[in-house]
């Protein structure tokens, strides 16, 4: 049953065969493996929740995250209550420091501090709405404060909108429909997210619909197409 | 104090002062009195009887549970308070204390007027008590205990006094007692009176009268079992007259820091906790206290972690000193972390916990601590970073070195369904549209917003934990859906139509998927 079960989770199952309506001529095929823009070294990326009430940049992060050092999450209050404190169960085995600030400047003052210190993995900072400290000034000094200590930084908002920012790598990031579940068409499969890079240093900004297996990110069906979960019906 | 236990329960209980009260502990065969009322002595209950014993004799005692924990808890608050007389006072028993005043005395008067005070002290607290000051330990318990006034003095001639008391004076237990009884030796005096050798060998090394008199009259030492404290390591800097200025605590941080580092360095310890006191001109003290989450004596990290706090200190009418002081200081042998000297990644993740500690609270920089619980809410638990970062290390060593998260839960919970990345502190009410009685969602309302649900799976039933629970709560079944925008939740409905433990079913959003 299981071995049955497992033939029907090959890796195709993961991609769609048509490429997205209004797609570029030339560009990748869904399904193709999607390199992450990077910047060249550790440093500060800016990410927008499409709402407060999604949550799929979490995955988007987690997929990125390097699990060999411990990581500092650090939540604003308002962040906590709209949309959850984070869920160690749910984040697989990882090293972990949970802060959780008061207001945005102690949720500054804290990445800030986490961002010194070069024996970490990573350092998140959840803010809520366009608090008044988060200027262009507080952004630059996360940014350098990142590259000096060779510590990724994302900074990520809620409920926020883009103002003036000096993070390197500025992401809009939403759910999409998840890719087909192989053990119950009905039941919600992998994550699929629609990434969308409006700012990027050294590299072109874009819009892909993404999914991450097995260590590395792929292109799935473009957003708002849903025709993933049709394809696989169909395919079945 | 004799009637200790009686008389703390009387403080707290509505019953009069003349109730035959009996307080009892369980026994092997039944419920023994711990102790009585003067009321009910009269009328024959006794400590150490039996309950239905004195029962027997008078049918109309009322029996109480006692508490000797709170009894025993009572006794180490009024040894702590006892320290106002002598500073060296030991718990003796269950219901004595004892206290060394030696050179103590004249500062109350002498001797009699101490007896006094005592007396009149513990009498304001409720409590009576029987004193005796006699030059050695195992003579002033035996006064206490069998003289013949509540309060006696005893400064020379030890032996006269002791003579008519009872050989149960001496502290002997009971089948020497017995023995000694058998022999026609009841009191001290008579004792005394016998020739050493015939009596020692009678007797056990242990239970040897011999030895017990010797004590009590002074010819043997009886060692001291109230062993000060080791001193914590600390550094203390007066100044010629008192400052007010704000920078002074910093100033004097920066000079007690390296004193204390010497000490520490030389003891081999590294901080946990720290203190610096600000003594105030007018007799008051101010503290400013700081955690650690490793064990350090790092000079520059304390004072970055101190030195906020030491500005805030308030100078009042002027410090006129201070002093550093390691409340908590744990073994740290001198290491040597790499040939560069960068301090490990380990180093910089505890400092950094320390920095975010001492400024945001410990209780807001946190760690997981799993909890073998199937309830999400309480399967992950959170433990103050600042205490634990110990913990969760030696845990990763001994399991291997792994980077586990989870250490506690290896092969008891199985993690069955998925979890989401985000749980919401309190679940938050929702209105679903689903096929009764236990059909599977099709939309909910979540924050006045409407989500129609593309795809679910479930449900996930979780039990109550009933051993923990009221026997009202309600089992959970959850199922993680997926909303038609690609937006992924953790719902659960809880209960079931019908399980006899409330009305209709409610909807619950718990948690968000990444």
């Amino acid at each position: 049953m299981a071995e049955g079960l497992s033939l029907v989770a090959g890796d195709e199952s993961r991609a769609a065969y048509s490429p997205a309506p209004g797609a570029a001529p030339g560009a990748p095929l869904p399904g193709a493996r999607w390199p992450l823009p990077a910047p060249p070294g550790p440093t500060l990326s800016e990410l927008f929740a499409a709402s407060p009430r999604d949550a799929g940049w979490v995955g988007f992060l987690l997929a990125q995250a390097k699990r060999s050092k411990p990581l500092l999450w650090v939540q604003e209050r308002m962040a906590i209550l709209e949309s959850g404190r984070i869920y160690p169960p749910g984040l697989g085995s990882m090293e972990l420091i949970h802060v959780e600030a008061r207001d945005a400047r102690a949720a500054l003052w804290a990445m800030e501090e986490g961002l010194r210190c070069s024996g970490l993995s990573g350092v998140i900072g959840e803010l809520w709405g366009d608090p008044q400290v988060l200027d262009f000034t507080a952004t630059r000094r996360l940014a350098v404060a990142a590259e000096r200590s060779h510590v990724p930084c994302w900074l990520v908002r809620l409920g926020g909108t883009a103002n003036l920012s000096g993070a390197r790598m500025r992401w809009r990031i939403a759910s999409g429909p998840s890719i087909a579940n192989p053990f119950d068409t009905r039941a919600p499969g992998a994550s699929a997210w629609d990434a969308e890079l409006f700012r990027a240093r050294g590299a072109p900004p874009g819009h892909w619909a993404i999914a991450h297996e097995a260590d590395s990110f792929h292109l799935v069906a473009a957003p708002g197409g849903g025709a993933l979960g049709e394809v696989e019906r169909l395919r079945a | 104090m004799p009637h200790l236990a009686v008389e703390r329960w009387a403080r707290s209980s509505d019953f009069g002062p003349d109730d035959p009260i009996v307080l009892t502990v369980e026994g092997t065969h039944g419920l023994l009195i711990h102790a009585v009322t003067k009321a009910a002595a009269e009328r024959g209950a006794r400590a150490g009887a039996r309950l239905t014993d004195a029962r027997a004799l008078d049918p109309s005692l009322v029996a109480v549970p006692a508490d000797p924990q709170g009894d025993a808890a009572l006794v180490q608050r009024l040894a702590r308070w006892a320290g106002r007389w002598s500073p060296l006072v030991e718990m003796d028993g269950e219901d004595g204390l004892r206290l060394d005043v030696t050179g103590v005395a004249h500062l109350f008067g002498d001797e009699w007027d101490l007896a006094a005070d005592v007396q009149t002290r513990f009498a304001v607290a409720g409590l009576s008590t029987r004193v005796a000051i006699a030059p050695t330990a195992a003579a002033a318990w035996a006064l206490a205990h069998y003289g013949h006034a509540s309060a006696l003095v005893c400064t020379k001639d030890t032996g006269a006094k002791l003579a008519d008391l009872p050989v149960a004076a001496l502290r002997l237990p009971p089948e020497a007692n017995r023995t000694l009884e058998r022999l026609g030796l009841k009191t001290i005096g008579l004792l005394a009176g016998i020739e050493r050798r015939s009596l020692a060998r009678r007797f056990r090394e242990v239970d040897n009268p011999v030895d017990a008199l010797d004590r009590a009259l002074g010819r043997k030492p009886e060692p001291l079992t109230a062993v000060p404290a080791e001193r914590p390591p600390r550094a203390a800097l007066k100044l010629e007259e008192p400052a007010t200025h704000p920078e002074a605590p910093v100033q004097a941080l920066d000079r007690l820091i390296p004193d204390l580092v010497r000490q520490l360095q030389q003891r081999h310890l590294g901080v946990r906790r720290l203190a610096l006191i600000g003594f105030r001109v007018d007799g008051s003290t101010a503290i400013a206290s700081v955690a650690t989450a490793i064990p350090s004596r790092e000079p520059k990290h304390l004072q970055r972690l101190l030195a906020d706090k030491a500005a805030a200190l308030d100078p009042g009418f002027g410090f006129d000193a201070f002093a550093l002081q390691a409340d908590w200081a744990e073994g740290l042998a001198s290491a040597q972390e790499s040939l560069v000297g960068d301090p490990s990644g380990e180093q910089e993740v505890a400092r950094l916990v320390d920095r975010l500690s001492v400024q945001l609270g410990p209780e807001k920089v946190r760690r997981p601590q799993p909890l073998e619980s199937h309830l999400p809410e309480r399967a992950s638990g959170w433990a103050n970073a600042v205490s634990s970062l110990r913990g969760a290390k030696a845990t990763k060593q001994s399991s291997g070195g792994d980077l586990d998260c989870f250490p506690r839960i290896k092969s008891g919970v199985a993690m069955t369904g998925a979890r989401p990345q985000r749980l919401l502190d309190r679940p938050e009410a929702i209105a679903v549209v689903y096929a009764t009685p236990e059909g599977v969602p099709r939309r909910f309302v979540w924050r006045r917003a409407v989500h129609d649900i593309a795809r679910v799976e479930g449900p996930e039933r979780i039990a109550p934990e009933w051993w923990r629970q009221p026997s009202t709560a309600r089992l959970r079944d959850y199922y993680r859906v997926e909303d038609q925008a690609g937006r992924r939740y953790w719902i659960y409905r809880e209960g079931l139509i019908g399980d006899g433990r409330g009305g209709l079913p409610e909807w619950y959003m718990h948690g968000l998927f990444g």
